[in-house]
């Protein structure tokens, strides 16, 4: 919302200048993003004195001027028959631009070089005359700007409003803010109707408004202006729709526009005579209804819509945009104008599905005064009258089916100081709710009934008035306090507490923190190879994605991660370790319709685990250390029992098989870690292997101790033996090493794996495990007797359960 | 011939002077050797007479005792400085390295956030990122069809579903579930259908909501005054101004003076002094009743900020897209 100073003053007196005001608005609650000066282009507009005026050789009616601007002289091609030696006029320099946005050049005409321009009076948008170069007054100094010897200036404010005040969508609902914080009144423009006339006829007998659906439409308000002639407008109306960025157009269109945004009203002037049956019908549109709207595009229309229709067909969609069947045109000699209210969400829903946004519809979706519409329709119609030099048809047409009635609220203002936190008396809170148009009356010392004016659309309690009364006291007053809290023993988030151990834990072992978009490309799936009837394909749709990277939500942190990897590549990091603890989306059959939201831990390991350094050669990264990653972490958390075990292929979608494990405790699957398949490195460009893995720490978390408790450290030394089996290539090293330690009836404080043999001696099949088991008790020394039978007993488990044959050195 | 006191003196003289192994070596045989000067002495004890001999042979005995630890000692020292210098170390050759990983400066400031908040009493809680509309609209005062609905661009999931806009869901959420007083605060990832030089579709908030009898707007004051204060500095000033949102009322923007140019205009606040940090406010009625509290009896405030925004205050960071790049060069920075 634009409005300019010049404007606003018409209503109100301002105090300040542009910035104190501006600042004075934002702290009521009206944000000034930007103020303007509207005349600044005229800096570089400067008073020159006429040197000389020559014929032009080229061309009969343009001239060569030498305008002294000053500080130099300048040679000027000029068009103006009224140039003449000595006078003084505007010289516009180049690179300005003027308020018909047309930008000023140096250049050569007609073999001539122009080096400014000589203009106007309307050229310059200070005028109407346009017949030629403007004629200063002979007292201005040559060389100052227009700008400085006119004393031109009127700043434009650019205010950010807020959706609840839509009375500010208007010069005297700004300049009633404006008034109020000087405790002056808005000055409302004085309507003075031209003499209306009863011929052809009153206005009963010319035209009727009927309202099908007062829903939608509670108020219609019709007056008519005959005799009309349509025309440019008198430049002081053409300059104040200027002031805020407007193009004229024509007086009749001109003067709805000024209306609207000098009350918040739109308007709406429909060429009388071209209404069917010369009368007005508002009902709602038939489904599928077609209706041209004046800007020449063709709309389907729902039932819920409402239209403006003539005695035969549509003319307007309500509150929103007119017909072209309707408008007004050059030889329109017969007005009717529309002054009207709508309901606010009927026409919000209208310009949503028609995706019109505009001056109209902005302003009847966030509520028009209801009391506006008269005082609307009198000052267009006055001015239709004056400007148009139309005949005024006596009478209005008033449909009003559901009178609105002013709201009443109580105001303790005991309980407003308090919601504040300030302490009032009753009659300042009077003085700043009148201040801004509220009635007040007092029903005792401490309690008020106000009634806040019908443009206050977004009043309706207490707690409205609240704000109303801070704002006017102004925020920055009220005291800074501190609520009672009392000091009472609080518990973490365990979850919270859990996320950030495990953050710091893999920050520890060198990995670095990504967030990624909880939403990826619904094209991910594909990439990661997952079966048509994956569950993570039923992904939650995005209706409206920004694009098609963006219209899923995740069912794995994996993609993001890939992506990561993918920019990371792409600026020469090409040795990374990342970390995200974030949510995926799986589909679900909740009742409120919501997805389960489940929390994963996801990790991407990929190039060198260490680089080239003056100790060691350089060493790719593999699957193992991701592998120690994840035991480190679980030993960090105390989660016992993790097993890795081979992930069956058929699981292996995005990881490579065989290279891959899939993680569970006491066999409940709570992850897997491995090399990312190499279609999938392919599908996403990549040119390295990268090492993944997935926690689901909602799984993760029963296996957490409660406690820690404490084993006591045994005195008893400790004896070792190492085995060497021979067993098939298939059996997994961490069952064998589990073998053993649960048949060590509590003795086996350890198995470390020293060695994996395959080739030479041992068949193709069978490889070669050679570990080190160390004996211990707490209790007491072990002799060789009892370390021998168990050791017997390991060996003979071990020969049973996996078809070893071993030795035992 | 020398007495034994002589040899003693002599001999701690020639060990102090010596300055390498070999002398020390060669001490050690001159004085401790089968020839040497100790042993040359014991042998003239015999001609003593046979009251001296025992003291001599002692005095003797322990000379020799001493000579031998000295000279040990100075020879391990000897020996160990030359060691030193031969395999002394490069020290400035670069460390054995270990990796050092970076937390995300979201996750760094979301921490110092609710570290703040935690100390003043608040719980931290949290809530889903698919929201219904309800929670994320209806129950705060935003009606379908309600032009505040623009004020954020909405992704939706279906006409029901979204992915939540602010974080402010969370205020009826916990409402719903226990009855006052409420102290929490809710950070989380939220979405707005926007994506520029100075928005991400994704970003993070953190929501706050403290209700209980007799809250008043000084108290929303004070509390994010001291929020502000612990998260920047005591000489960041603040200045509320009135706003809206439908969810609150009154409703107030907290700016804070800006913390590149401490008000004297720059291009980060955009030549105003100012920097929009939170958006805050009185809780609204409407948003009592819907959780069932009398909004006659409690009062409260709730307030919410977005995350990244003063992460980039903090560090300094001028583009928000780099939070989601994940470019190592970035996080490492942190």
């Amino acid at each position: 919302m634009k409005a300019s100073s010049s404007w606003l003053k018409k209503y109100t007196d301002i105090d300040q200048n542009a910035d104190e005001l501006a600042e004075a608005l934002t702290m009521l609650g009206l944000e000034v993003e930007a103020v303007s000066d509207r005349y600044d282009f005229l800096n570089t507009v400067i008073v020159s004195r006429v040197n000389s005026v020559t014929p032009h050789p080229n061309a009969d009616r343009l001239k060569l001027c030498l305008a002294d601007i000053g500080d130099q002289v300048l040679s000027v091609v000029c068009g103006a028959p009224n140039v003449a030696e000595g006078m003084l006029c505007a010289c516009v320099l180049p690179g300005t631009m003027l308020p018909d946005k047309t930008v000023v050049k140096e250049g050569v005409i007609r073999g001539e070089r122009s080096e400014a321009m000589l203009c106007s009076q309307s050229e310059l948008g200070l005028g109407d005359d346009h017949k030629g170069v403007w004629e200063l007054n002979s007292g201005l100094t040559v060389g100052v700007s227009l700008k400085e010897a006119l004393d031109l200036a009127d700043p434009v404010f650019e205010i950010d409003l807020t959706p609840n005040r839509p009375d500010c969508l208007s010069m005297i609902g700004v300049a009633r803010e404006i008034a109020a914080l000087h405790q002056g009144r808005v000055k409302l423009p004085v309507i003075k109707l031209p003499k209306a006339t009863l011929l052809p006829g009153a206005i009963k007998e010319l035209t009727s408004v009927t309202i099908e659906d007062p829903d939608l439409c509670p108020r219609y308000v019709a007056r008519l202006v005959f005799d009309i002639q349509v025309a440019p407008s008198p430049f002081w109306l053409q300059d104040h729709l200027r002031s805020v960025g407007l193009n004229p157009i024509n007086n009749i269109v001109d003067i709805t526009n000024f209306v609207m945004l000098e009350t918040g009203q739109p308007l709406h002037a429909f060429d009388h005579d071209r209404l069917a049956e010369n009368r007005i019908v508002v009902r709602r549109a038939e489904q599928n209804e077609t209706f041209t709207t004046l800007d020449n595009k063709e709309h389907v229309l729902t039932d819920d819509m409402l239209l403006i229709c003539d005695g035969e067909k549509a003319v307007a969609i309500g509150g929103v945009m007119g017909g072209l069947n309707s408008e007004i045109e050059a030889n329109t000699t017969r007005v009717l104008i529309e002054s009207a209210c709508f309901n606010p969400v009927s026409i919000r829903k209208t310009s949503k599905t028609l995706g019109m946004n505009t001056d109209a519809s902005h302003r009847f979706e966030r509520g028009v005064d209801p009391n506006g519409q008269v005082f609307a329709a009198n000052r267009a119609a006055q001015l239709i009258a004056e400007i148009g030099k139309g005949q005024l048809i006596k009478g209005i047409v008033d449909e009003y089916p559901a009178p609105v009635t002013s709201k009443l609220i109580r105001l303790n203002t005991e309980a407003a100081n308090r919601r504040l936190g300030v302490h009032l008396s009753t009659a300042q809170i009077t003085e700043y709710l009148e201040s801004i148009e509220f009635k007040v009356k007092e029903v005792d010392t401490n309690s008020l009934k106000v009634m806040p004016p019908s443009f206050r659309v977004d009043i309706s309690r207490f707690e409205d008035l609240t704000e109303e009364i801070a704002r006017l006291c102004g925020y920055n007053t009220i005291a800074t306090t501190f609520p009672l809290i009392p000091g009472e023993a609080r518990s973490l988030n365990p979850a919270i507490v859990l996320r950030n151990r495990i953050k710091d834990l893999l920050n520890g072992f060198g990995f670095s923190e990504a967030i990624t978009y909880s939403f990826i490309g619904g094209s991910s799936y594909d990439s990661l190879r997952l079966e048509p009837n994956d569950p993570r394909r039923k992904a939650v749709g995005v209706l409206n994605p920004i694009s098609e990277e963006q219209n899923v939500m995740r069912t794995t942190l994996i993609p993001g991660l890939l992506g990561a990897m993918q920019h990371n590549l792409l600026q020469q990091n090409k040795n990374l370790k990342l970390f995200e603890i974030g949510s995926v989306f799986m589909h679900a059959d909740n009742n409120d319709g919501l997805p389960d939201e489940i929390e994963i831990l996801a990790g991407l390991q990929t190039g060198l685990r260490t680089a080239r350094n003056w100790q060691t050669s350089a060493q790719d990264s593999d699957f193992y250390d991701i592998k120690g990653a994840l035991e480190a972490l679980f030993n960090h958390l105390g989660v016992a029992n993790v097993k890795f075990t081979s992930q069956p292929s058929e699981l292996c979608h995005y990881v490579r098989p065989g290279h891959t494990a899939r993680i569970l405790i006491k066999d409940e699957v709570i992850g897997q870690a491995g090399e990312v398949h190499p279609d999938v490195l392919r599908n996403y460009d990549l040119k390295q292997t990268a090492f993944i893995f997935e926690i689901d720490i909602q799984r993760l978390t029963p296996h957490l101790p409660e406690t820690v408790e404490f084993q006591p450290i045994t005195k008893f030394p400790a004896i070792a033996r190492d085995v060497t089996l021979i067993v098939g290539r298939e059996k997994e090293a961490g069952d064998l090493l589990k073998t053993v330690a649960d048949t060590g009836e509590n003795l086996v404080e350890n198995v470390q794996l020293l060695d994996i043999f395959t080739g030479d001696s041992i068949p193709n099949d069978q490889k070669s495990v050679s570990f080190r088991i160390i004996y211990r008790s707490a209790e007491k020394t072990l002799d060789d007797e009892t370390i021998n039978r168990l050791h017997a007993k390991i060996a003979d488990k071990l020969r049973r359960s996996f078809d070893a044959s071993f030795q035992t050195r | 011939m020398k007495t034994i006191e002589q040899i003693h003196a002599e001999a701690l003289t020639a060990i102090e002077t010596a300055s390498d192994i070999e002398t020390l070596k060669e001490l050690k045989i001159a004085y401790l050797g089968r020839k040497g000067a100790i042993t040359g002495f014991l042998k003239t004890i015999a001609q003593l007479p046979p009251k001296e001999r025992p003291l001599a042979g002692k005095k003797a005995n322990a000379v020799k005792k001493e000579l031998d630890t000295i000279i040990k000692n100075a020879l391990q020292k000897t020996q160990d400085a030359l060691a030193s210098q031969t395999d002394a170390l490069d020290v400035s050759l670069p460390g054995r390295s270990v990796a050092r990983g970076a937390l995300h400066p979201i996750t760094q400031i979301n921490r110092e956030i609710c570290a703040i908040f935690s100390k003043l009493g608040f719980d931290v809680v949290e809530g889903p990122e698919v929201e219904t509309d309800y929670y994320n609209f209806e129950a705060l005062n935003i009606p379908r069809n309600h032009p505040a609905r623009d004020m954020q661009d909405t992704f939706y999931v279906s006409s029901d579903i979204v992915l939540r806009t602010h974080t402010s869901p969370t205020q009826p959420r916990v409402m719903e579930k226990q009855p006052p007083p409420v102290r929490i605060i809710a950070p989380g990832k939220v979405f707005r259908c926007d994506s520029d030089l100075t928005h991400t579709p994704m970003f993070h908030q953190v929501e706050g909501l403290l209700v209980d009898e007799g809250v008043s707007f000084g108290d929303l004051k004070g509390v994010l005054t001291t929020f502000v204060h612990q998260m920047f500095d005591e000489e960041t000033s603040l200045r509320f101004r009135p706003s809206f949102f439908p969810f609150t009322e009154p409703s107030a923007e907290v700016d804070i003076r800006c913390v590149i140019c401490r008000g004297t205009g720059c291009r980060v606040c955009s030549h105003t002094g100012w920097l929009e940090v939170l958006g805050s406010g009185m809780v609204h009625p409407a948003v009592f009743e819907n959780v069932d509290y009398d909004p006659d009896k409690y009062s409260g405030f709730a307030f919410g900020m977005g995350v990244e925004r003063i992460a980039m205050l903090k560090f300094g960071i001028n583009d928000i897209r780099k939070f989601f790049e994940n470019d190592l060069r970035f996080l490492s920075q942190f």
